[in-house]
């Protein structure tokens, strides 16, 4: 395939990777986030890390939403979906997480009322074909879908629906980086950005990076040959002294975002005082809850939520993978008591999770290098 | 739901013209164009569309290094495209 193969070509990639290892300083170490699960995803599939020299590492980051809603939300989720006459809706990623009480796939099994929806305007169009019943919509993710859910509650309100609302868990991506710059420890030495998000939200939000933080930061598609030669952007900033924001995925992220995306979010959400995220804690400002004027399709002001506070299972590390400060294997439940199919952490149960990812392809590279540094 | 899914608009909805009848790896699906109305969407143009909402105008090589990104990906896209296959966005 033309366009595809033009991502994929073995032999750019070697030359690029020969660029790469130019560009390094003999001794110096390196360390790269990917900030999004996308990005991980395609580095364990390409096995990218074989064609970097040592120095380099990358470490995976926050960015995927179903990975970083702490088990308390979940069982939130649960105590509105058993209130009576409720219908609750979900992204199909949300059934296997497990919570403290169990998954919503176990509430389902107990008779609760949980649907699993495509998009919120499915959620919406429950709730007009259930007038007797009271319709959530369990909404979670980062910038990429809080447009989606601002829509949507638009909608639900010019049509003057009184039984659907949203029990919002959107996150903001910034304050994730910025809770990872400040702590201590990880140092990195710069940013592959998310793709898709900075759709949304373009990238200037990330200038505070380059300028306070002194990083680079280049947002990435996600071919193979975008990740590298992001990788490679890095580098030419790091050997030059420089650090900017730069944009290699130009072809679907414009400078600016999606100003309409931005309009709506700001319309009908606000930022949060604080928010809890699975690994990282209580994060400033990095959160969204439905704005007042949108009271009335707020499930947390329609339901008593308990707000329930449940601490990771003792064997689970999925915050230290999160904050990559462990990769994925160095986790001591990682392939044997924790796997795609009994999942302890959510890293492990969404595909871009990085636990994931490594579980169906970095695996066997590492047993590679396992049986080499034994021979 | 965190995938970007391409897909192609066939026809802009005349009584709604917030909608979009999308052909998605040869399904049809309305899909909301509502966020990129200021791009101004036209019939034959390629859309990255995320949980039932195009997100942004693409071009069609980029349409199909996604698609392949996304078969390639196995399991989280067939469920991604069994979901899809289950809405409908009115």
């Amino acid at each position: 395939m033309r366009f595809v193969d033009e991502y994929r070509d073995a032999e750019k990639a070697r030359a690029l990777a020969a660029s790469i290892a130019s560009l390094c300083e003999p001794g110096r170490q390196y360390k790269f986030m990917e900030v999004c699960g996308g990005h991980t995803h395609t580095i364990y599939k390409h096995g990218l890390e074989d064609y970097l020299p040592e120095n380099i590492t990358l470490v995976h980051g926050p960015g995927c939403p179903v990975c970083v809603i702490p088990m308390g939300r979940v069982d939130d989720t649960i105590h509105i979906a058993e209130q009576p006459d409720v219908i609750m809706t979900s992204f199909g990623d949300m059934m296997r997480v497990p919570g403290g009480r169990g998954s919503f796939f176990d509430s389902k099994a107990n008779g609760a009322d949980i649907r699993m929806v495509y998009s919120p305007l499915d959620a919406l169009k429950i709730a007009r074909q259930n007038p007797d019943k009271k319709v959530v919509f369990m909404a979670i993710g980062f910038e990429t879908t809080a447009p989606s859910t601002a829509m949507t509650v638009l909608r639900a309100k010019a049509e003057g629906l009184t039984n659907f609302s949203i029990f919002c868990n959107h996150v903001t991506i910034i304050p994730a980086i910025k809770a990872i710059l400040d702590s201590p420890d990880l140092r990195l030495d710069g940013f592959i950005g998310p793709g898709h998000v900075s759709t949304v939200i373009g990238c200037r939000p990330y200038d505070f990076i380059a300028n306070e933080y002194r990083k680079p930061l280049v947002v990435a598609g996600f071919e193979p040959l975008d990740i590298l030669q992001s990788i490679h952007m890095l580098l030419e900033q790091l050997a030059e002294g420089r650090s900017e924001v730069e944009n290699q995925y130009g072809r679907v992220v414009p400078w600016e975002g999606n100003v309409k995306a931005l309009k709506v979010i700001n319309e009908t959400m606000q930022l949060r005082p604080y928010f809890e995220w699975r690994g990282l804690g209580f994060i400033s400002h990095s959160a969204l809850r439905v704005r007042d004027a949108y009271a009335d399709f707020d499930a947390e002001r329609i339901f008593e939520i308990p707000g329930s506070r449940v601490a990771d299972p003792k064997a689970c590390q999925c915050g230290e993978v999160l904050k990559g400060v462990l990769k994925p294997w160095e986790c001591k439940v990682f392939g044997t008591a924790c796997t795609p199919e009994t999942p302890i952490g959510t890293c492990m149960v969404s595909s871009e999770g990085a636990c994931a990812a490594y579980y169906n392809f970095g695996r066997f590279t590492r047993e590679r290098v396992q049986e080499a540094t034994r021979g | 739901m965190c995938l970007g899914i391409p897909g192609e608009i066939v026809e802009i909805l005349q009584d709604q013209p917030d909608l979009a009848t999308v052909d998605i790896s040869g399904v049809r699906r309305a899909i909301n164009i509502g966020l990129i109305t200021d791009d101004n969407p036209q019939p034959g143009d390629w859309i990255l569309i995320h949980v039932g909402f195009a997100l942004s105008k693409i071009d069609e090589a980029e349409a199909k290094a996604a698609m392949d990104f996304l078969e390639g990906i196995g399991q989280a896209y067939a469920d991604e495209i069994e979901a899809l296959m289950e809405s409908r966005i009115e």
